[in-house]
């Protein structure tokens, strides 16, 4: 994996390259002591960089072509997941899947958006952009694991809601805003979880929930650093600094309370290990549903209300 | 070459372009009609030839639908604080404190109780001048009490939505006020108590995302602009020509987002019948 490098990933590429050289060179000579100060130092310089990370290059990150993506931790987290498809309204989209599964001891209903990993299958999932059909989707799926008392986790993953004219047509904003509204009173456990990008109301669509987690490389925002830096400075070039300015990473959020916990992510980011990544993700949803499970009489319902209601600085 | 050569001097390129004069007419932007402002001010900010309904803010809709003298104001002067020490081309203090001193409102929403035709309601209007209405913390937490006031005296809730969608400078916590005005709706839905919403020009991004199109009632004002995304950014995303009256009301209507278009001069007496419908 990682055939693709960030620029800021470089120097640690490079160095894990001579490793392998190294080792491919000396065989049969015991090298072991240069190669543990070797790796010794990849940790050292990785620890270096990913501390030091912009916000832009977590933008980066959260984009990295080759980083896991809701199926892959479907399937690395759970079993006997059966996917479930279309709205019963319009259609189904490939942008959001979602279905049964068993995490550990119990069932789940795990609705996430779905990227591609090419440009084929990047147009097949609409590179992670939903239609109005696929909130409905997720809807009528959430109210299925409610109709069954499943909880509900969802993925979020995506550059935003598709602007096409067949989704402005079919009621994007609608679509949304209904999810909002229904999500708010869904009388099952909700758990969000941001594993890339978490791109405006396309992300919120399915991120209203008792507990909203975040992965460690990961954006969440009103508008993409792009769009911001198109909008208040009439051009892309302020990308880095609209990302700066808008406050999106998982550390900045945590301190505002947009989310209430950071997950961990393997060494220099999920997409170097997805096992890994799926391991720490599913270690993490465990604890939250036994947490969760243990508030009685949909108490929980009325804590959710209150998380996002108190949403809000101003003053009086 | 008589034909090509001008005879007489027509406008010189130094000419100053004349504009409407000040304080006596307008022109309207949609068919270029030149109205009397006496006559535009009686027709309600109402184009009289074609019918195009001026934007106007919170004081005229509140001067417009509500019973004299009966409107009382919440939160007045809730303001905007800065939780991301925002700056673009200006400070977001700055352009809070510009804002609120060009206008003289303090955010892009009003609240308060007040009667329609002696039936009492909690009333909210957006003002698009303030910030293009964009939806930060004050506008959600002031949605979210005007709800809340609803709840306690069951007063039904009309909300006036005239709003680009959620404001840039501040972040995901103006995204997160879809979530909160959504989930306070849902909570309001559960006391049985009306909410209509009323979309008005333009109605986009946030705010339809989330209690603009959650109405028991969904009003639109004729050829009010409703979408998620505007035409510009659909047709950047897309490449395509757009259909006509694409987001428009009447568009939007037609295809199953809005219960029905009203004309300005109509729309109290409308609220009225809708609301002595419905309480009995």
């Amino acid at each position: 994996m990682a055939n693709i490098t960030l620029e800021f990933e470089k120097p640690i590429v490079e160095l894990e390259q001579k490793i392998d050289e190294i080792k491919e060179m000396s065989s049969g000579m015991d090298i072991s002591n240069e190669l543990a100060k070797l790796e010794k130092k990849v940790i050292e310089l990785r620890t270096q960089i990913f501390s030091n990370l912009t916000p832009w290059e977590v933008v980066q990150l959260a984009r990295h072509p080759e980083r896991p993506f809701s199926l892959d931790y479907i399937f690395n987290m759970t079993t006997d997941f059966i996917e479930l498809h279309g709205d019963r309204l319009f259609g189904d989209d490939k942008a959001i899947v979602g279905g049964f599964a068993r995490l550990e001891n119990r069932t789940v209903m795990i609705i996430g958006q779905q990227k591609g990993r090419d440009t084929k299958s990047n147009l097949y999932r609409n590179f992670g952009m939903p239609n109005p059909e696929g909130y409905r989707k997720a809807l009528r799926l959430m109210k299925l694991a409610e109709k069954f008392e499943k909880p509900v986790i969802t993925l979020i993953d995506t550059p935003g809601a598709y602007p096409g004219i067949g989704a402005e047509e079919r009621g994007q904003a609608e679509a949304i805003a209904k999810n909002l509204f229904e999500m708010a009173k869904l009388k099952v456990p909700i758990i969000v979880v941001i594993i890339g990008e978490g791109a405006s109301g396309g992300a919120l669509g399915i991120g209203v929930g008792d507990r909203v987690l975040m992965l460690e490389y990961c954006w969440y925002s009103v508008i993409s650093p792009e769009s911001c830096s198109s909008i208040l400075w009439r051009s892309w070039e302020h990308k880095e600094k609209a990302a700066e300015q808008l406050k999106l990473t998982a550390n900045d959020l945590l301190e505002l309370g947009i989310i209430d916990r950071i997950i961990p992510e393997p060494p220099g980011g999920a997409h170097r290990d997805h096992v890994l990544a799926a391991k720490l993700l599913k270690k993490t949803l465990i604890e939250e549903l036994d947490q969760i499970s243990k508030i009685k009489n949909e108490k929980f319902l009325e804590n959710r209300i209150e998380k996002f209601s108190a949403m809000g600085f101003f003053k009086e | 070459m008589a034909w090509f050569k001008r005879s007489t001097d027509n406008i010189k390129s130094d000419s100053l372009k004349k504009d409407t004069p000040d304080g006596i007419w307008t022109k309207c932007p949609d068919c270029n009609d030149v109205i009397h402002k006496k006559q535009w001010e009686a027709n309600l900010y109402v184009c009289s030839k074609c019918g195009y309904h001026f934007r106007i803010g919170s004081e005229k809709y509140f001067q417009l639908l509500l019973d004299e003298g009966s409107f009382r104001e919440l939160d007045r002067k809730m303001k905007s604080i800065d939780p991301l020490n925002f700056s673009d081309t200006k400070p977001y203090v700055k352009r809070i404190e510009d804002t609120i001193n060009k206008t003289g409102l303090y955010d892009a929403i009003r609240t308060g109780t007040g009667k329609i035709n002696n039936i009492d309601i909690v009333i909210g209007c957006m003002d698009f001048d303030f910030i293009g209405g964009s939806m930060g913390s004050v506008v959600g937490e002031k949605i979210s009490r005007a709800i809340d006031k609803a709840i306690k005296t069951k007063y039904p809730l009309i909300i006036l939505s005239s709003s680009g969608g959620a404001r840039m400078m501040e972040g995901a916590i103006s995204l997160m006020q879809l979530a909160k005005t959504s989930t306070q709706l849902a909570k309001l839905s559960q006391y049985k108590v009306p909410y209509i919403s009323i979309l008005t020009n333009p109605t986009t991004g946030g705010a339809s995302a989330s209690y603009a199109m959650l109405g028991d009632f969904n009003i639109a004002e004729p050829n009010a602009l409703i979408a998620f995304a505007g035409p510009r950014v659909v047709k950047q995303a897309t490449g395509k020509d757009l259909p006509p009256g694409f987001q428009r009301a009447e568009f939007v209507q037609e295809h199953g987002f809005i219960d029905f278009i009203v004309e300005r001069k109509d729309l109290k007496s409308k609220l009225t019948q809708l609301l002595n419908l419905i309480k009995d």
